[in-house]
């Protein structure tokens, strides 16, 4: 772990001052960032810790717009019964992530925030654009089982390992982001971005930006939703392939559809194919697994993940299912 | 280099450390407290067997910094059995149903179990399984581990 200088702000303001500074980087619940710092993946010269800030905590449901904290830790979003009721695909992907131990330190903002597991980016040492960019990615003609299908690209095909982030994908959610400055709402299908040339780009945060709360459009389709995630083991694991899906029911026909995908993309990836699909189907394990097929016409890939493919479309048959009997 | 002065509280104990910040919560008690009890096994959150309690709820040791931890109450396992000696009700039920081999991971084990059974998620066997797969045992003690915690849910 390199030096830093260590602050802890009192205020928001204090903190978004903080975070301005040249090297400066922010602390949250510290579980991806510690690792990080340890494994000199990150090396910041000041390190910002907002985990104690408050009144970026809450968790309100009520109104037509949810807010969730940026703070707010994990396991107590996981295990919120209005969430769990009327949300399930978010308070589920939450539930079906990491360990209680991590769940109880970790929080919201640094969930969608939290870098992918590639082991050539992890282990310090490999040729690996994203930790070093213009060095190569390992992965190419490397071991590739647990890469993006999607969203990346020549430079990196690493995946995007967050499940809040890829529930979140299947409703109209937002960002909302201050600086010293100024403040701004990014949709989360503009947040993180897909790999271009530059991969150790991953989302449009800039320095001295601070997530201050995510924003989920209320909609009935929430109480029709689900999280499914498929995992080399039954619990704290990354997943292989996941998917959240929302619907509205008329009958046994689908109204309306939100499909994401995740453990497969480089960011949370919608499925446009896989809603377009549902949406006026009426819902059988058939249309299902349609839905499923389409989500994955347009992966790529590799040497060893194209398991996935198969895969992903029977998570997104058994989800549209699950979701179709709660909405 | 920065020097920091961070008052950690522990076992209901204060401690007033001047560390370098990079120190973590688990280093701060190894190192500079001498208290052993938390283990050291991937030092990377994977394994659970630095799970100690922050403000009552476990978090592993290994990626919190020390300097985060202050203000905060911290319990380890030294901290769990009675002023008298009395082992926890825990620490008994892990000794009652054999539920170790080597031992390494039975500190984190018994802090992350005390804090399941309080959080209402030893309800049956396979939630245990579930709310203890932050806790990797290489010896795979499992089986008694869950047995040990049932029975202390259902006396709770
Ligand atoms: C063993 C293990 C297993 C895991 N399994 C899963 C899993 O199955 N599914 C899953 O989704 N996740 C999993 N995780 C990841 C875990 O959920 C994340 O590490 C955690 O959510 C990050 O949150 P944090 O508050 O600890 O972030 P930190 O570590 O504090 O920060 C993470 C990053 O976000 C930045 N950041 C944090 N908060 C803000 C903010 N408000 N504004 C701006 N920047 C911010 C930090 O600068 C840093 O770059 C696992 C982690 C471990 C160690
Ligand atoms: S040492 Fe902390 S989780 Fe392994
Ligand atoms: S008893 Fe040996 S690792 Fe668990």
């Amino acid at each position: 772990m390199q030096p830093f200088t260590y602050v802890r702000p009192d205020t928001l303001e204090q903190a978004l001052h903080e975070a301005a500074e040249p090297g400066a980087s922010v602390l949250a619940g510290g579980t991806t960032m510690v690792d990080l710092m340890r494994g000199d993946l990150a090396a910041p010269r000041r390190v910002v810790d907002i985990g104690h800030l408050p009144g970026l905590s809450e968790i309100d449901l009520s109104g037509p717009v949810l807010r969730f904290g940026a703070l707010a830790r994990m396991a107590d979003a996981a295990e919120d019964a209005a969430l769990k009721r009327d949300y399930p695909a978010l308070a589920e992907s939450l539930q079906l992530a990491a360990s209680q131990q991590l769940r109880n330190a970790a929080t919201l903002g640094g969930n969608l925030l939290q870098r992918t597991r590639c082991p050539y980016f992890r282990n310090g040492v490999s040729a690996c654009n994203k930790r070093v960019p213009g060095s190569g990615c390992s992965a190419l003609d490397g071991e590739d089982r647990e890469m993006a299908l999607f969203g990346i690209s020549d430079a990196c095909v690493a995946n995007y390992p967050g499940d809040w982030g890829t529930a979140l994908a299947a409703f109209d959610t937002a960002v909302e982001i201050r600086s010293a400055a100024a403040s701004r709402t990014v949709p989360l299908a503009n947040f993180h971005v897909a790999y271009g040339d530059d991969p150790a780009r991953e989302t449009v945060l800039e320095q001295g930006e601070i997530v201050t709360a995510i924003t989920v459009r209320a909609t009935p389709a929430g109480r029709g939703s689900t999280y499914a995630k498929v995992r080399d083991r039954q619990s704290y694991a990354y997943a292989l392939v996941s998917a959240a899906v929302a619907l509205e029911m008329d009958g046994d026909t689908v109204a309306s559809a939100r499909v994401s995908l995740g453990g497969v993309a480089s960011k949370p990836w919608r499925s446009a194919e896989a809603e377009a699909v549902l949406t006026g189907a009426t819902l059988t394990e058939a249309a299902g697994l349609r839905a499923g097929e389409a989500a994955f016409a347009g992966a790529r890939p590799g040497r060893h993940n194209a398991f996935k493919v198969e895969l992903g479309r029977r998570v997104v048959a058994r989800a549209a299912l699950t979701a179709s009997r709660r909405a | 280099m920065q020097t920091l002065d961070v008052t950690l509280d522990v076992n209901g104990r204060t401690h007033s450390l001047q560390l370098d910040p990079r120190t973590t919560l688990l280093d701060a008690l190894r190192e500079h407290l001498g208290l052993t009890g938390t283990k050291v096994g991937c030092n990377h959150g994977t394994c659970g067997s630095c799970t100690v309690h922050v403000d009552g709820r476990r978090q592993l040791a290994c990626l919190v910094l020390a300097a985060s931890a202050a203000g905060r109450a911290v319990r380890t396992i030294e901290g769990l059995a009675a002023a008298d000696g009395t082992p926890h009700p825990m620490q008994a039920a892990f000794v009652a149903h054999d539920a170790l081999q080597c031992g390494y991971c039975t500190p984190g084990q018994i802090m992350s179990a005390v804090s399941c059974v309080e959080e209402g998620h030893a309800r049956t066997d396979d939630e245990i399984r579930e709310y203890m797969s932050g806790n990797l045992c290489r010896c795979a003690a499992y089986p008694n581990i869950v047995a040990a915690i049932a029975d202390v849910a259902r006396a709770a």
